[in-house]
């Protein structure tokens, strides 16, 4: 049985023709074949997470397209004087490589746990996490100085209103997110630190024992994270 | 196949890739911030920052995301639905134009 199962879809990665597609779509068995359920679900909910994020950047393109008034210059109202220079969206590029940094921490990360290296696991997962906390500190400080120069959902002091209530929700929600990611980590490094994935230990949430597979599931969602910000870099600040 | 055997046990990559896709997004990000650095305008720093995001979202999802060694029964089915974002995308801005179009015609405002 498993061998004709293993003869109608080959187990070749790199079969990456539309008949294996339709082979494991239409299989009548589980879809994602060699794909832990929690990566599976996770890679669903991601997907709902882009069309979530997507829609509030057609929003931020819709307002931006049809104000009558000037828009902000992003470069100008994100510069800061560092150095003795007005240096334009310097914090907002350094926020840029603190979370592709993070990225990559992740990405080792999840490597080591396959490997069963415990402490290189949580060590990476905890630098992951603390460039994220980095990244929404800044943000904080970001958030506070626009504040102060009087940004408001409704309006600011230099031209269309709606540059605040999108800056505010878009990146806002990014934020909530980053943190909500910076909880996962810590939660999952804590759990890789004492072995459970080892140990087979029950997960207080769910009772069920988890694996490695959970490293990459938690890097998944990291790593949408830092692609969410590719996308809010390249249309809110550089547009 | 050792990327058939590396997959079966979970994404196993050489580290060497991670690093070397990091120091490839640094750069990218690099160009990107350099486009605002410089003041590009116009076409050129539109397309300049849409290469620069679609290279560094497509690298992130490839090689971070293991996109690339995945089947393309999950390939296709986590990729293929956004594309109907452009969609939206451009029925929203036939939409803006409209609205910004009206707006000067009742406001009688300038751009």
């Amino acid at each position: 049985m498993a061998q004709s199962i293993q003869s109608q879809t080959p187990d070749s990665v790199t079969d990456i023709s539309w008949q294996s597609f339709v082979r494991d779509w239409g299989s009548d068995q589980r879809t994602f074949k060699h794909v832990p359920w929690g990566k599976a679900m996770m890679w669903i909910f991601l997907l709902s997470d882009t069309f979530i994020f997507g829609c509030f950047l057609i929003g931020y393109m819709s307002v931006r397209m049809s104000t009558v008034e000037p828009w902000p210059n992003a470069s100008e109202v994100f510069a800061l004087n560092m150095f003795g220079h007005d240096l334009p969206l310097i914090l907002i590029a350094i926020m840029t490589f603190v979370l592709i940094s993070s990225s990559g921490t992740m990405a080792m990360a999840v490597r080591f746990g396959y490997a069963k290296n415990r402490k290189m696991t949580t060590l990476l997962l905890v630098i992951t996490a603390v460039f994220g906390a980095t990244f929404v500190g800044m943000q904080a400080f970001e958030w506070t100085k626009l504040i102060e120069d009087g940004v408001r959902p409704w309006g600011n002091p230099w031209g269309a209103p709606q540059f605040g209530s999108t800056f505010f929700m878009i990146t806002g929600f990014h934020g909530t997110h980053v943190t909500i990611g910076v909880i996962f980590l810590l939660i999952v490094a804590r759990k890789v630190w004492r072995g459970d994935y080892d140990t087979g230990r029950k997960g207080f949430f769910t009772s069920r024992s988890g694996s490695y597979d959970i490293v990459e599931t938690t890097g998944l969602y990291w790593h949408f994270v830092d692609l969410v910000w590719v996308f809010i870099f390249a249309f809110f600040y550089l547009w | 196949m050792a990327q058939a055997q590396a997959h079966t046990e979970g994404q196993q990559h050489p580290i060497s890739i991670y690093l070397w896709i990091w120091f490839l997004l640094f750069v990218l990000s690099a160009f990107s911030y350099a486009v605002d650095y410089y003041q590009l305008q116009g076409m050129l720093r539109w397309s300049l920052i849409l290469i620069f995001m679609v290279l560094k979202a497509g690298f992130i999802v490839a090689v971070f995301m293991h996109m690339m060694w995945e089947r393309v029964a999950l390939i296709y089915a986590i990729l293929l639905p956004p594309l109907f974002i452009l969609v939206f995308v451009a029925l929203m801005a036939f939409e803006s134009d409209y609205t910004v179009g009206t707006r000067l015609v009742f406001f009688d405002a300038s751009p």
